[in-house]
């Protein structure tokens, strides 16, 4: 029988082997290939942005489709303050919070008309919302050239404080931490702080009372919730975290265009949120991690396999992403409607009954 | 020419293939509240379905007419066979589920279907073949060609035929019964399943004829196609009234009409040349030069101004009914 102190010692010490194999992780990959330390990042760019989904479709209940143009704004805000194109080279720390509070302002933007939607309708909308930001950035290189259209913005800073710069590699402690590996730890520390701002967020006044809007909006507002200004909050709240990610994946590609910010993009973030579990945590992190190992795995085994059986790669490994994507959310709803793991909460609203 | 009288027609035309379209996504939502968000994938389908066949006929020298209907033959029967697969696959499980799940699932079913087409059709833009020969008419200053005369007609025949159908023959009273009320209309003695599987291939088969019609129309097909044109056509059945059908008949003519005259006027009013006080301040416009603020390219935004401007101003659209709050 393990006691208090027995399972809280437990706790640190599982804490403790976490926090050793997240920090000896990119080392490993890297000895396996330093694409896949890239791929890690991007990964846990997935897991920011599924994370900041998460207030809105999991907390709040409100499906947004439209999510990545808060990513979209993020990573412009970056590119715009941070590169040759206007000849603006501002620090990273000073332009993430001004990336996320333009977001949380576009969060607004979207919100406040949509207030009176709900489900289906403001699926569409936030939909539409996310294109009509995408034609923006695509147009808007005329007459005054602001975004550059569909040529992207190249030549963007990366992260750098004083002379220590992410992109560079650099020998530290004997240790050889190339740009990826620098980016990981950084990426790595944000991820443990959005974790605990959504952990917390969760249980607090502001997080019940979101969970009250999901479960019954006319209950909630009945129960003295400012449905209007949590609704907001949830908009705003969840698109500076796309905007800090924006801004973040800006200074790791140094490119940026409107193709990263595509329909497709959105979908993929939801889909992240629903295999996982919406409103749950550790849920939408797995669903985040899955969705963008399993291709690239899948990417790495089936490219091979095809050559050797066809002798030609006969099917493209990003269809077959997408094609998983697609079947990942039919058979979740289909099976496992509450996701891979469900909040309980969200398991009864979503299967109907009782977990 | 006269812009005006140009941009109806053309707005015409594109707006009744977006009501075709429309009626597909209102039928839907009028029986199972569903948004069939795959309906444009289906409508794709039938454009590219329709494109190898017209390809492959092309060489035998039939004549055009008869290549672009028996094109049009087998788009439909497949289109039906997607949209009874989906019915029965993917939304019939989860018809008492909560709203959301079918709506994540109906993402996932485009999803799927957009890129097992990108599979069978690959990637590229894709030229429909041109083959029927176009001659042009004038009209009071503005031209229209016998390919809009052809869309406008097939269109509203079937905007008529659907009409007759949902409000003459037994069919379409178990359809209105149902959309009114699925439980009593089960007890009536309607097979439900029976009803709203018939709503999808109705809807399916509509598609495949606006499928063929829209790549017609603009001699392009691709995978995506079907993506934006779903959403206007959902737009045009939002302006309506969802769940409405003269609703998305009007809606989609509307919103063609409205976005053919956004695309051919905002570059005119945007150009800050044309107004005086302003024209004298930007040196672009010394010498007859512009400087036009929003072009024809942002053509694809009036769809969705229009959506949120309805959906906020008007949620039960043009002609939509009040309904109650609905969680």
């Amino acid at each position: 029988m393990s006691g208090w102190r027995g399972r809280r010692g437990m706790r640190w010490a599982g804490m403790a082997f976490i926090a050793v194999a997240l920090a000896a992780l990119p080392f490993a990959l890297a000895q396996v290939g330093t694409s896949w330390v890239r791929i890690t990042n991007y990964a846990i760019l997935y897991v920011l942005l599924a994370l900041g989904l998460n207030i809105v479709v999991g907390f709040a209940g409100l499906l947004d489709l439209g999510y990545i143009a808060f990513y979209a704004v993020g990573a412009y805000t970056y590119a715009l303050l941070a590169s040759p194109h206007f000849g603006l080279h501002l620090p990273f720390w000073l332009i993430l919070p001004i990336g996320a509070a333009i977001a949380a302002f576009f969060g607004l933007l979207l919100g406040a008309p949509t207030l009176k939607l709900r489900g289906d309708y403001l699926a569409i909308v936030t939909l539409g919302f996310g294109e009509i930001v995408r034609i923006f950035l695509n147009n808007l290189s005329r007459p005054v050239n602001i975004t550059s259209g569909p040529q992207g913005i190249a030549r963007i800073d990366p992260f750098a404080v004083g002379s220590f710069s992410f992109a560079r590699p650099q020998s530290i402690a004997g240790l050889e931490f190339s740009g990826p590996i620098k980016y990981y730890y950084l990426l790595i520390v944000v991820m443990l702080a959005v974790i605990v701002i959504n952990l917390r967020l969760q249980n607090s006044r502001i997080g019940r009372a979101w969970e009250a809007i999901r479960e019954d909006e006319i209950a909630a507002r009945a129960m003295g919730i400012n449905t209007r200004n949590m609704k907001l909050l949830a908009f705003a709240m969840g698109a500076s975290f796309g905007g800090v990610a924006g801004g973040i994946f800006s200074a790791i590609q140094a490119f940026i265009s409107p193709e990263s910010f595509v329909l497709v993009e959105s979908i993929m973030v939801v889909s992240m949120v629903v295999l996982g579990g919406m409103g749950n945590v550790w849920g939408v992190i797995v669903g985040a991690l899955l969705l963008s190992f399993v291709p690239e795995v899948l990417r790495w085994t089936v490219e091979p396999v095809q050559l050797a059986l066809f002798g030609r790669s006969l099917i493209d490994p990003e269809v077959i992403r997408m094609l998983l994507f697609g079947l990942a959310m039919v058979l979740i709803m289909l099976f496992r409607p509450a996701g891979l793991l469900p909040s309980a909460v969200r398991k009864r609203e979503l299967t109907g009954h009782a977990a | 020419m006269d812009t005006f009288l140009q941009q109806i027609i053309n707005g015409l035309t594109a707006g009744s293939v977006y009501a075709v379209v429309a009626l597909g996504y209102t039928m839907v939502y009028g029986i199972i509240q569903l948004i069939n968000f795959a309906h444009g994938e289906v409508v794709m389908i039938g454009a590219m379905v329709a494109f190898t066949v017209i390809n492959a006929l092309v060489p035998y020298g039939l004549p055009p007419l008869s290549i672009v209907l028996i094109g049009t033959a087998c788009a439909i029967p497949v289109c039906m066979l997607v949209g009874y697969a989906m019915e029965r696959l993917a939304y019939r499980p989860l018809r008492q589920a909560p709203r959301l799940a079918p709506l994540i699932t109906a993402i996932g079913v485009s999803i799927v279907l957009q890129h097992l087409a990108l599979l069978v059709w690959s990637r590229n833009i894709l030229a429909f073949p041109q083959i029927i020969p176009s001659r042009s008419y004038l009209v009071g200053g503005a031209a229209i060609t016998t390919v809009q005369i052809a869309i406008l007609a097939i269109c509203f025949g079937m905007m008529v035929a659907l009409a007759i159908v949902v409000y003459r023959t037994p069919l379409g009273t178990a359809m209105r019964a149902t959309a009114q009320n699925p439980q009593v209309a089960g007890l009536m003695g309607v097979d439900i399943n029976r009803v709203i599987a018939a709503t999808f291939l109705i809807g399916a088969a509509l598609g495949a004829v606006a499928g063929v019609l829209y790549g017609t129309y603009y001699g392009i097909a691709q995978y995506t196609m079907g993506s934006i044109l779903g959403l206007k056509a959902f737009s045009a059945a939002v302006l309506g009234g969802i769940g409405n059908i003269p609703g998305a008949m009007l809606g989609g003519v509307l919103l063609g009409i409205v976005e053919a005259l956004g695309a051919g006027y905002i570059g005119d009013l945007t150009n800050l040349c044309s107004y005086e006080a302003l024209a004298s301040r930007i040196a672009d416009c010394q010498g007859g030069g512009n400087f036009v603020l929003f072009g024809s390219n942002y053509q694809d935004v009036f769809a969705f101004i229009v959506l949120i401007l309805v959906l906020v101003l008007r949620p039960s659209g043009l002609l939509g009914e009040r309904v109650g709050e609905r969680a």
